[in-house]
């Protein structure tokens, strides 16, 4: 029976690097893919494409190319990416650009586009997922608009030789999908093996987060070398039997409980996890381990795709200011939320009213807003927060600035200031019908 | 006690929304985690950070309650003011909430409470 075995190099685009040469190197890998586009990353590149029309792509691609591509090429492991972001073929041409450098003769380097469907979702009549508005409500604050297409144009791709795929936005399992369903010839209705592809992709689309990674609880969930966590691979049998596991040696773990955590990460329904290809269920998955740093994984399924396309919409949503500042020792607490009141009394008599406003000491009730303040018992330190959403940038400096002044005009021993504002990038989404997104493929060779 | 010394969690974002998934170390621990943490336990634990309802699937093969509390993330990370935007750290929260320490109690006090299954089952 055929396997092919895929590497998941990043899990986002900060992600390390050294993981992914290690899986290029010792990983025996048909395929290597790098997951690096979450959901505002489309849109916070579309505003840099459209300061610089060669520009759009993720700001790692060059790095993480360099380090990859000469083993790839040697080995003959082929990568594919959503790092092409807002303009793949921007990304084409660099990574074009990054093999002639590295005298990589011969390779075929596909970019996908058609993700784009800004202008139809303009003209269109649209009503945004999350509140019944229309799209058109947005105007001219609306600044992407990116369906996710599935795996069909990877498929395509892969089909006509690219060594290299770069994409903007598809459904991050599909990136992992595609390859499966390219080797073993699955049918587009076959949801039964389309679900176990996208099970593979959605075990793998974080990294290192089925290896050990946001999993360590010291005393209670221990992780060996985490320092040099490896990032996973899956082997995928023609049947669609999957077994995850790691370069031998790398740092952390492949175990039951990683996978498992991973398995029902983010999913909400486990029954009806949509992607563009297929609706998977992953209710009765089941995880075993077969031997060390190997964990089979089986159950998964699938039914008929949805309809209709999810579109991201990207859209400038006014302006956040913020500022900290550190309080020690005896009465920190009371100093902090003397700090608190002086602000928002400041901003008062400014005249200053932010549309949202949020004040809180780090260390006391930051991550948890309902937490007592009054009583923590003893701490050594808090750190005072305060940060609001305005409509203008002006406003969001006056924020960080406000707390600096406590220095001088606010409780004792206060320190450590520090102050940020910032434009507001949010995200929506609306559903769109699929003949709106026509992908295409762009072909290059080094 | 504390459901931490049974169970392990993990935390996701979708959205305004957190996906919160709680397993139980051993399988005699999953009926007591059930019986313990029911929805508006779960409700009352983060007060003031869920707005919404909260939904709840139960996979018994793998030891595992998932959460989704909806309109939980201040707008979601794209535009909540909250320091920790994900929620990543509800995780944890959720394995403070304190549980008694005898569990024939816990089965008895949870008999009465339902749960969504999820939405079609295996064919």
């Amino acid at each position: 029976m055929k396997t092919i075995r895929i590497g998941s190099g990043a899990g986002f685009s900060g992600d390390r690097i050294e993981p992914a040469v290690e899986l290029a190197e010792h990983g025996k890998l048909d395929f290597l893919v790098f997951e690096c586009l979450a959901e505002r990353t489309i849109a916070l590149a579309q505003q840099r494409r459209l300061r610089d029309p060669a520009d759009g792509y993720d700001p790692g691609l060059e790095a993480r190319l360099e380090a990859v591509l000469p083993i790839c090429a040697a080995k003959g492991v082929r990568i594919i990416s959503n790092m092409g972001a807002a303009n793949p073929l921007a990304a084409q041409s660099k990574v074009v650009e990054v093999a002639r450098r590295l005298d990589l003769p011969g390779l075929k380097v596909a970019a996908v586009t058609g993700d784009d469907v800004m202008p139809a979702v303009v003209d269109g009549d649209f009503a945004v997922a999350e509140n019944s508005q229309p799209v058109r409500a947005l105007g001219n604050r609306l600044i992407s608009a990116n369906a996710y297409l599935g795996a069909a144009p990877i498929v395509e791709a892969l089909r006509v030789g690219a060594d290299i795929v770069l994409t903007g936005r598809v459904a991050d399992p599909a990136l992992f999908c595609a390859p499966l369903i390219h080797a073993f010839g699955w049918a587009w209705d076959d949801w039964f093996h389309l679900g176990q592809g996208t099970l593979v992709g959605h075990l793998l689309e974080c990294a290192g987060q089925i290896t050990g990674g946001y999993f360590a609880d010291p005393g209670r969930k221990s992780v060996p070398d985490l320092a040099r966590l490896g990032f996973p691979i899956a082997e995928v049998s023609t049947d669609g039997a999957i077994v995850i596991t790691k370069v031998p040696g790398s740092g952390g773990a492949v175990t039951v409980r990683t996978c498992k955590e991973q398995l029902l990460y983010e999913i909400h329904d486990p029954a009806a996890y949509m992607t563009p290809d297929v609706v998977a269920d992953f209710s009765a998955v089941e995880v075993n381990e077969i031997g060390p740093d190997r964990v089979a994984i089986s159950g998964a399924t699938g039914r008929a795709r949805p309809e209709k396309l999810k579109v991201s919409l990207g859209y400038r949503d006014g302006f956040v200011g913020e500022g900290q500042i550190s309080y020690a020792g005896t009465g920190a607490v009371a100093r902090g939320k003397l700090a608190l009141e002086i602000v928002c009394e400041r901003f008062r008599l400014l005249g200053l009213e932010p549309l949202e406003l949020r004040g809180e000491l780090i260390g006391i009730n930051s991550l948890f807003p309902s937490r007592e303040v009054d009583d923590p018992g003893h701490v050594s330190e808090v750190r005072v927060r305060v940060t609001g959403r305005t409509e203008t940038f002006e406003d969001a400096l006056r924020i960080g600035n406000e707390v600096e002044t406590l220095y001088t005009n606010g409780p004792a021993a206060g320190g450590g200031v520090t102050k940020s504002a910032r434009e507001v990038i949010a995200v929506l989404s609306t559903f769109i019908p699929r003949g709106l997104a026509r992908p295409e493929i762009d072909y290059a060779v080094t | 006690m504390k459901i931490h010394d049974i169970a392990h969690a993990r935390a996701g974002d979708k959205g305004d929304t957190s996906d919160l998934t709680l397993f139980a170390y051993h399988p005699r621990d999953f009926d007591r985690l059930v019986a313990e943490v029911t929805v508006e336990r779960v409700r009352t634990h983060f007060a003031g950070i869920v707005h919404e309802e909260i939904e709840c699937y139960l996979l018994p093969q793998l030891g595992a309650i998932k959460f989704v509390l909806r309109d939980a993330l201040g707008g979601g990370v794209t535009r909540s003011l909250a320091l920790d935007a994900h929620g990543k750290c509800y995780s944890s929260l959720l394995l403070d909430l304190e549980i008694s320490a005898d569990p024939v109690e816990a089965r008895s006090a949870g008999q009465d409470i339902t749960h969504h299954q999820p939405s079609t089952q295996k064919p």
